[in-house]
């Protein structure tokens, strides 16, 4: 359980970061929290050949928000979403999310940007991305350019992150008035990868659902998000019949992946009871 | 004031809070070298070759070892119940022809430093010749190794056991019940994982093993044996040990290949185990699967019961033989009288880590499977579970009860116990009537929420005997030394209260000695919940004779006549005159040594027993499943130190509920292990532990011990499976629902929603 050696550099600052990652290309991996990756290098499962780690890059630790979104730096730790980063519906939301991320002290270290750099499916990180269709800001040499979250997730700890590039900030849509969220998660213990979860945010007005996000993670190559069913919420009041629906429509859209921890039969079954939690909890 | 029975502050705790605690990993010697194991990655094949050169080659390394460097050396033998016909299933410290599972030691490296000699394994490279693995222990016998042991195959033994007329019993009962339960594989897993420094002194020709746990001077005799060197040259030296469960501190190849490597390559020799090998190749444990027939009579009483098993052992059959199993099939019973009893116990290898012992082998599995067939009997018959259990209990006046078989080569004699008492204590506790009422309410408004109780019989205390030696020193201090073993379980302090209790010298006075081979000739070490039984007689009996040679030395100096002298607080007093000396004092005007030896024998196993009650709640749509309320009722007949009982009982019970819903050892079809890390192989946390209430009874103290004490060590496990799975059933409804531990979720969400 030791790591093949490589080599350690630790620029400064964005900038030099990407020039670092200009340099080393291939053989180049970025170390953030580290919280997935010395765990990886560790079991020889990953053997970069240099470390470029950003902790010293004091210019990407930020939360920024910025009229209708929320931008969050490379070097944003978990934690910091402990309690609500900005006032209203999306602060409420990732502070409600982040509890169910691993365990105190890995929030500490490890990084919300870094989350989705890695792409694991069961990453809740992830899931809020995708389900609330944040913007990632891809940065290298040559500039920087956007991604959308259904461009970015490519599947099983793949995304549209480029050798060279640095996933230097994501943007969150800030939920405006009216929006509330749900979150329901299983998992086998306490801070484990979930066995399937699903996000809600619904926006409510005059007891009528005007705007929906729907998502769930843990069950297949990346996180879901369910756009057709948003649609079927829109102009319905809430209520357990529809949400029941919408969770069986859920359920019958996705054909979950198996491991040691759930057969495909029961993370079937998972989808539609933790869709029907997070969509009772965000109307309620 | 007795310094028995009080929770007294541990010893252990100041260097360990301190940070002066010195586990394997801390030990070091100038000039030491790593050594890392090159690991089967197949399950079972033959080796067609093993290409070393490369990893030679590479720059920091001194060695690469494979079976033909150690040709010389013999497979590990049993430490014990050897039973005819398991020898040509022990394990060599390198595998020779054949690897047998996935982390099967196929060569070493050595290096200079861990990095390089984890570089160089990688570029060792084995050819092997897949063949089918095996990994039913149900399916017919397989060949061991075709072609190095042909016709040998994969049932080295099988146990059986019987008493009573088990036709009669079938031949007139009301009701015959058949089930088939499993346990699954699972282990001990200490916090620190294995690790040892060997050292060679060429001047002394001594070679020593730091890193020693459990049964150093069962070890060092073995070790001496396998490398042919003289038992006083062979030295270990336990530090402190970060738990051990049964399955830490046994002889395994990595403890022979550094002391090999020491001696023969002439430089201390370093291994630290990581966790991933630590979970492929230490012991695993459990992994049984029973088939009874229960014969029972209208009131619901087993009149005879009939079981077949057959324990999965995994590659090889290791250090404890058929302990397992035999412990299995003798104590399956338990506290029930069911006067005609048969069993058959298939011991099966497969191409799984190889298993042994682990807190409360044989019991865990058994105790899950009897107290399954009380539940299943009160289900058929219509009755309450505990009235049916109330039927069976053996009465407190067939005390001593006379099982009719052995175990461990030891007659089986329950000593004593007054089982209908506590069990009506236990209900009293929980103000049963009451609980099942708020919990039937609870149902009621749609929750699935269960009671499970489960009765059990433990063993502690082996024999054949213990030996300490105890001496008062210049400073006023006692050292007792003892060849016990300490794991982390609070040793020094019992055996210091059980000496405090005769001496009168505060235990902080009291250092004691535990786990040189150097400092006492033999010694047992600790399992099978012996240590306090054990070695706290012979202390008792040691004290005592310090005691009396402290007042026949003091006699003369303080001119005093002996029957005059008593031993208080540590000082020898005259009770005419209240003239005093201390025990420092009385060594050094005495020609004689002021020291004594205690040595305790016992043919039988004492017998504790007691209660689990689990409460659970289930999601029966998300199929997870809660532990609310965790109970256990346990008489150990006499506690030394309650704050430590309880520790152990409450330790015990984490893991008890670790193996009924959580801990699982899972192959795919090719036999490779799923669950190689933390992140698979999922052991309780302080978040799924529900808070454990201990009920401790000192009803039934042990006839066949100056101390009256049992064993501390193991009752918090032995029900727990047994009760989770019954209060799973009564949550939701479903007698006999649960047939299999663990209760994952996956495989509660196939019983409850079939496809």
């Amino acid at each position: 359980m030791k790591p093949a050696s490589f080599v350690y550099v630790r620029p400064g600052s964005r900038s030099e970061i990407v020039a670092a990652l200009a340099e080393h290309g291939a053989d180049g991996k970025v170390l953030a929290g580290g919280q997935s990756l010395v765990a990886a290098m560790n079991f020889r499962l990953a053997r970069p050949g240099v470390i470029i780690d950003i902790n010293r890059a004091g210019d990407l630790d930020y939360l920024r928000p910025s009229g209708d979104v929320l931008a969050i730096g490379a070097l944003t730790r978990h934690a910091a979403f402990h309690k609500p980063p900005v006032e209203g519906p999306l602060g409420a939301l990732l502070a409600k999310v982040v509890r169910h991320i691993a365990h105190y002290p890995i929030r500490q270290r490890g990084t919300f940007t870094g989350s989705l750099a890695h792409a694991d499916p069961a990453s809740e990180w992830c899931l809020v991305a995708a389900t609330l269709g944040a913007e990632m800001v891809i940065a290298n040499n040559n500039g920087e350019r956007t991604c959308p979250a259904a461009e970015f997730f490519r599947g099983t700890f793949t995304t549209a992150v480029g050798e060279q590039d640095l996933l230097a900030e994501v943007r969150l849509p800030m939920l405006g008035a009216g929006w509330r969220s749900g979150f329901h998660e299983f998992s086998r213990r306490a801070g484990d990868f979930a066995l399937a979860m699903s996000l809600a945010a619904l926006k409510l007005e005059n007891g009528v659902i005007t705007a929906a996000r729907l998502g769930v993670g843990g069950v297949s190559d990346r996180a879901i998000r369910l756009s057709k069913l948003e649609q079927e919420l829109v102009g319905k009041p809430p209520s357990k019949a529809l949400f029941q629906d919408v969770a069986a429509s859920a359920q019958a859209g996705i054909r979950p992946t198996a491991d040691i921890h759930g057969s495909s039969e029961y993370r079937s079954d998972l989808i539609r009871a933790v869709v029907g939690r997070a969509l009772t909890e965000a109307a309620a | 004031m007795s310094a028995i029975g009080r929770s007294l502050k541990r010893l252990e705790d100041r260097p360990l809070l301190t940070g002066a605690g010195r586990f394997a990993a801390d030990n070091r010697a100038d000039g030491q070298i790593h050594m890392r194991v090159v690991r089967s990655p197949i399950a079972f094949g033959r080796i067609v070759g093993i290409e070393t050169e490369d990893a030679a080659a590479l720059a920091g390394v001194v060695a690469v070892w494979t079976a033909a460097d150690i040709a010389d050396l013999p497979p590990i033998d049993f430490r014990m119940t050897r039973i005819a016909g398991l020898e040509p299933y022990r394990q060599h410290v390198l595998a020779r022809d054949y690897v047998r599972y996935v982390g099967d030691p196929v060569a070493v490296v050595f290096a200079e430093d861990p990095y390089t000699a984890e570089d160089a394994a990688e570029l060792v490279f084995c050819d092997i010749e897949e063949e089918e693995p095996c990994l039913d222990a149900t399916a017919e016998p397989v060949p061991f190794m075709p072609e190095r042991h042909p016709g040998l195959l994969s049932e080295p033994a099988t146990i059986v056991k019987s008493y009573g007329d088990i036709d009669a019993a079938f031949a007139g009962a009301a009701h015959v019940l058949e089930l088939e339960l499993k346990v699954g594989r699972h282990t001990g897993v200490p916090l620190e994982a294995r690790g040892a420094l060997a050292v060679h002194d060429r001047e002394t020709g001594m070679l020593t093993m730091y890193g020693a746990a459990k049964v150093p001077h069962y070890n060092r005799d073995s070790i001496a044996r396998m490398l042919g060197l003289p038992q006083d040259k062979v030295r270990l030296s336990e530090g402190h040990v970060g738990g051990g469960f049964g399955i830490r501190g046994e002889l395994y190849p990595e403890d022979v290949l550094v002391c090999a490597a020491a001696y023969r390559l002439g430089v201390p020799v370093k291994w630290v185990e990581d966790r991933r090998e630590h979970l492929m190749a230490a012991n695993h444990s459990r992994d049984q699967v029973h088939r009874l027939r229960a014969a029972v009579d209208p009131n619901g009483f087993v009149r005879g019961l009939t079981d077949t098993f057959f324990t999965d052992q995994g590659g090889y059959v290791r250090t404890h033989g058929g302990t397992v199993s035999d412990l299995a099939a003798a104590l399956l019973p338990g506290p029930y009288l069911i006067p005609a009893y048969r069993v058959e116990g298939h011991i099966r290898l497969t191409n799984k880590t190889p298993s042994g012992t682990y807190r409360a082998p044989g019991r865990y599995e058994t105790t899950f499977v009897r107290e399954r067939l009380m539940d299943a009997v009160a289900a058929r018959l219509g009755l309450d579970a505990v009235e049916v259990r109330r039927v069976n209990l053996i009465p407190e006046d067939r005390m001593p009860f006379d099982r009719g078989i052995e175990a461990l080569g030891t007659h089986v004699l329950y000593d004593s116990g007054k089982y209908h008492d506590l069990l009506e204590r236990t209900l009293k506790h929980l103000d049963y009537a009451a609980l099942r009422s708020e919990l039937e309410n609870r149902r009621a408004a749609g929750e699935a929420v269960g009671l499970g109780l489960a009765f059990f019989v433990e063993k502690s205390g082996l024999g054949p005997h213990d030996l300490v030696r105890m001496a008062v020193l210049p400073d006023d201090t006692i050292e007792i030394v003892t060849g016990a073993a300490s794991v982390g379980q609070g040793v020094e302090t019992v055996m210091a209260q059980v000496c405090s209790d005769v001496i009168g010298m505060p235990i902080e006075r009291i250092r004691v000695v535990h786990g040189q081979t150097d400092r006492i000739p033999i010694g047992f070490g600790a399992f099978a919940s012996r240590v306090t039984v054990m070695t706290g007689s012979a202390v008792k009996i040691a004290s005592e004779a310090l005691r009396d040679k402290a007042c026949a030395l003091a006699a003369p100096l303080l001119q005093a006549d002996i029957d005059d002298l008593v031993l208080e607080a540590g000082r020898v007093v005259s009770r005419s005159s209240g003239a005093g000396i201390g025990l420092a004092e009385i060594a050094s005007q005495s020609a004689e040594a002021l020291d004594a030896e205690g040595l305790f024998r016992a043919d039988h196993m004492n017998y504790p027993y007691g209660i689990h009650v689990a409460q659970v709640r289930v999601d029966t749509e998300l199929c997870g499943v809660k532990v609310e309320r965790y109970l256990v009722a346990y008489d150990i007949g006499r506690m030394i130190n309650p704050m430590l009982v309880e520790g152990q009982i409450v330790g015990a019970a984490a893991q008890g509920i670790g193996g009924a819903l959580l801990e699982e050892f899972v192959y795919d079809e090719a036999g490779q292990p799923l669950a190689t890390s933390f992140a698979d192989y999922l052991m309780p946390t302080a978040h799924e532990m529900p808070p454990v209430e201990v009920l401790v009874r000192e009803d039934a103290p042990s006839p066949q011990n100056p101390l009256g004490v049992k064993g501390a060590g193991e009752g918090g496990i032995t029900a727990a499976g047994a009760a989770i799975a019954a209060a799973v059933d009564d949550a939701l409804g479903r007698p006999g629902l649960v047939t299999r531990l663990p209760i994952v979720p996956t495989r509660l969400h196939a019983s409850l929603y079939p496809r």
